[in-house]
């Protein structure tokens, strides 16, 4: 491989923001048929050293990019796609309301005089997708597919383009783990075809299966890069941190020992769609997680205990307590809150400061009379929240919307604790988080645990699972369908999660 | 909460420094970009005076400048009700109408012997009305909001000519005529209202939990339901407080004229304060904006109205500059933006 030219050559990239320099002179090479992963915690550069390769920034005049040794220009997305560099972001950038043909074809439609040929785009289309294997047809609308499908689309448009450099940044957040199974085939597929694959991921799992080589961002340094039998997930922590990271999962608390009396009880919960009879209990001080694949009904379930959709059975007792939800507000006000997996769209309110984030929960309950906002109290309380949780931002009055994802992620938990929870649900509350505030978050949910506050975890990382949980229920096609963990169950494994998950072990009985 | 030992201390020692510089030198750029929303279109105000000034030389008289505000003043009243309504994302094109019905009810209600001044709460309930009734379709019904007024629009210009019996109503007596003729410490009343209606939609937005939800709303409707904000409650009040100021332009208005037309009165209205609002800044889609912009947007169309006047441009091309103007105006302000909100 070494031996044949790169594909792609970004030497001495260096980038300067105004008062802020995010990259400083990073080389990246990568070759034809290779899988080249990159890696590096949120605000290492790995997204500004992408766009610059998109073209929606400019590199700072010094360094140099080469495409099969010629030296180019990138001035532009339209110059970037005309080198046959194709990216795929994290947030999908398909009109839903088009076909899966008019998508692909976005700006280059097939015309025949001035309109439109549909007939021939429809089929140029599915002559692509048919390569990639995949059962949706050309015709079908993109609000009709799931993310795993749309997210195809997207490949099929950067092949249609004929791109030669595919980025894909963090592709499989948001698929269930046989969809990521079929996502891998595929990228192996396109890797055997000739593509260069630049693959953007935290999941060290995924590096290990996937990737022919790593390189690893610190600081917007490049720090280096390990191929084949030199990738180990304690060497890639170590260039990525700085330091290696003893102790990454923490559990102090231990719910088995001491484990507390039952708090919160959840009975025969349902929507009659996607969510059947659940029960289950909670105890003090345990931090319960809910693992399942992506689709098993996990998000849904958390949404009716929370009041967030409407329910057609189901029972909720806190402290022996009959708790009558029925709108968000229910909820906080009895103890329960919920951290959305969606903390963009459905949490944070980005155009706010990170005051008025923390803030936003309890502003009525600190509110001075005839609802006046007490500014000292929010002043204050937003301090010990930045303290508390290590968020790292200049001041309060920072708009939300230009943190980091991890501290993004604390606001939004920040915010949670201000209500002093009894039951803290957190769904994903690691997704999309570098590792450094990960174990940060691990670290909070141990002390909360230890503080006797009740916490359901939802997560589709089976080792955070494993690492982080007491107990752990076990969700397929929306029924709670096994436990591991507790007292005459099977022990909390990742295979005995997976089993249960898939339906391998009801066969196997 | 957590007692960070020496792991999670070495991890915020790793990037602290960097990642300090970056977010204060953000911070700076955020602060610096915030400034210039506040200002705004403040330049292009000034820079339309002096013009005026050079063009007319009468421009910037006490006397004039005092008129100017008085024009403004109906126009404010409505585009600070309008500016709640868009910070949520919604639109209110029913306030020419309830503007003109509550003027009905205003002058009506100044009719009665002895209790002429009930006109004027009579006149502020039947615009508070309207608004929840807008509110309610819009929060319960969840209908958006376009329609909804929309509709409103047409049917309380249908009220409006009932109420007066489908001609004008006059009052050559009304006794809360010094509302739309009297001063006030040298200002007219209309500008003293003006100025408190924008004080008071101010303390709202940013002194109270109420703005802040307001804010969440615009800026996120899904998240501010999940945070346990009550997203409905804040939809009434908004269209309320709309339906509210446009009664309140309703009292000027008849309090100036002495008289109220249901059919002629207010038409249009609800486009002048679209674009006061707009130019000052507030975001269409919800969640960004402030009072202080809708004021210079509102004062900006009175000053072109008035300004065109003394020069002598006729009234047609008076229209052509003002829409050429809000249209410029905008771009500019986008422009403007864009170029320093690189984030």
């Amino acid at each position: 491989m070494t031996g044949s030219t790169p594909i792609l050559e970004m030497k001495d990239i260096s980038k300067t923001f105004p008062g802020v320099k995010a990259l400083t002179n990073v080389t990246l090479t990568v070759y034809p048929g290779e899988i080249h992963a990159l890696m590096g915690e949120n605000g290492a550069g790995k997204s500004t050293l992408m766009k610059i390769l998109s073209g929606a920034y400019q590199a700072d005049p010094g360094g140099e990019i080469r495409i099969m040794g010629q030296h180019i220009t990138i001035d532009g997305p339209l110059a970037a796609r005309q080198h046959g560099i194709s990216i795929i972001y994290q947030e999908l950038s398909l009109a839903p309301n088009l076909t899966v043909a008019e998508n692909m074809l976005l700006g280059r439609e097939h015309k025949s005089g001035p309109m439109v040929d549909r007939r021939s785009m429809e089929k140029a289309c599915q002559d692509v997708l048919g390569r990639l294997g995949v059962h949706f047809r050309a015709t079908t609308k993109v609000s009709e597919l799931s993310m795993a499908e749309r997210q195809l689309v997207e490949i099929a448009r950067a092949l249609i383009a004929n791109s030669r450099i595919l980025v894909m940044d963090e592709p499989t957040t948001s698929l269930s783990s046989r969809e990521t199974e079929a996502m891998f085939a595929l990228v192996r597929q396109l890797k055997a075809e000739g593509l260069a694959i630049i693959y953007i991921s935290h999941r060290m799992a995924e590096i290990y299966e996937l990737a022919d080589r790593v390189s690893v961002l610190r600081d917007g340094s490049y720090v280096g890069t390990l191929a084949g039998d030199e990738i180990s997930a304690e060497r890639l922590v170590q260039m990525m941190v700085g330091r290696d990271l003893s102790s990454f999962y923490k559990k102090e608390h231990d719910a088995h020992q001491s484990r507390g009396p039952v708090m919160f009880a959840v009975r025969n919960m349902g929507d009659g769609v996607r969510v059947h009879d659940c029960s289950f209990d909670l105890h003090e001080g345990e931090v319960l997680g809910i693992a399942g694949l992506v689709g098993a009904g996990r998000t849904e379930l958390a949404r009716l205990i929370y009041g967030a959709d409407p329910r057609t059975s189901g029972e909720v007792f806190l402290q022996g307590k009959h708790l009558l939800i029925h709108r968000p507000e229910d909820a906080i006000n009895s103890g329960v809150v919920y951290l959305t997996e969606d903390r963009k769209h459905l949490g944070l309110f980005l155009d706010l400061t990170v005051r008025e984030n923390v803030n936003v929960s309890v502003l009525g309950r600190d509110a001075r009379v005839g609802g006046v906002l007490n500014l000292r109290s929010a002043k204050k309380r937003a301090a010990a929240a930045i303290k508390a949780l290590a968020i790292r931002v200049a001041g309060d009055g920072v708009l939300v919307g230009s943190l980091s994802g991890g501290n993004q992620q604390k606001v939004l938990l920040s915010r949670l604790l201000e209500t002093k929870p009894k039951v803290l649900i957190l769904d994903e509350p690691t997704r999309g988080v570098d590792i450094g505030a990960k174990s940060e978050i691990y670290r909070l949910i141990d002390e909360l645990a230890k503080r006797s506050v009740g916490i359901i975890v939802i997560s589709s990382e089976l080792p955070e699972v494993v690492g982080i949980c007491d107990r752990v229920l076990v969700m397929r096609e929306g029924r709670i369908e096994g436990e591991v963990g507790g007292a005459g169950h099977p022990p909390v494994t990742q295979e005995n999660i997976i089993s249960i998950a898939t339906g391998v072990r009801e066969a196997a009985e | 909460m957590t007692s960070p030992n020496d792991t999670s201390a070495s991890i915020q020692a790793t990037g602290a420094a960097g990642v300090d510089a970056a977010s204060q030198s953000k911070q700076r750029r955020l602060a610096w970009r915030s400034t210039l929303q506040a200002i705004g279109m403040l330049p292009v105000l000034i820079i339309l005076g002096v013009v005026f000034e050079l063009m007319s030389g009468r421009f910037m008289s006490f006397q004039n400048l005092s008129i100017v505000m008085q024009q403004a003043s109906i126009n404010t009243v409505l585009a600070a009700g309008m500016t709640f309504v868009i910070l949520t994302g919604g639109i209110d094109l029913s306030v020419g109408s309830i503007l003109a019905a509550a003027a009905m009810v205003a002058i009506l209600g100044s009719l009665i012997p002895e209790w002429g001044m009930l006109g004027i709460p009579a006149a502020l309930l039947a615009g508070l009305g309207f608004g929840l009734l807008n509110g309610a379709l819009i929060a319960f019904a969840k209908l958006p909001p376009f329609i909804v007024t929309l509709g409103s629009l047409t049917a309380v210009r249908g009220v409006a000519r009932l109420l007066g019996g489908d001609t004008t109503q006059f009052n050559p007596q009304l006794p809360f005529a010094f509302i739309g003729n009297g001063t006030l410490f040298g200002l007219p009343w209309l500008v003293w209202i003006a100025f408190a209606v924008v004080i008071i939609s101010w303390f709202i937005l940013r002194r109270t939990v109420l703005g802040v939800h307001i804010y969440a709303v615009g800026g996120n409707p899904d998240a501010a339901r999940l945070t346990g904000i009550k997203v409905w409650a804040v939809l009434l009040f908004v269209y309320a407080f709309s339906g509210l100021t446009a009664g309140l332009g309703g009292v000027m208005s008849a309090a100036r004229l002495f008289a109220a037309n249901g059919l002629q009165l207010g038409q249009s209205y609800e486009l002048d304060a679209i674009a006061a609002v707009i130019l000052g800044g507030t975001s269409f889609v919800g969640g960004i904006g402030s009072i202080w912009g809708t004021l210079i947007g509102a004062l900006i169309i009175a000053i072109l109205s008035n300004g065109l006047i003394l020069v002598g441009v006729s009234d047609i091309w008076q229209f052509i500059i003002k829409g050429l103007v809000i249209i410029g105006a905008v771009a500019l302000d986008r422009y403007r933006l864009k170029g320093s909100a690189r984030t």
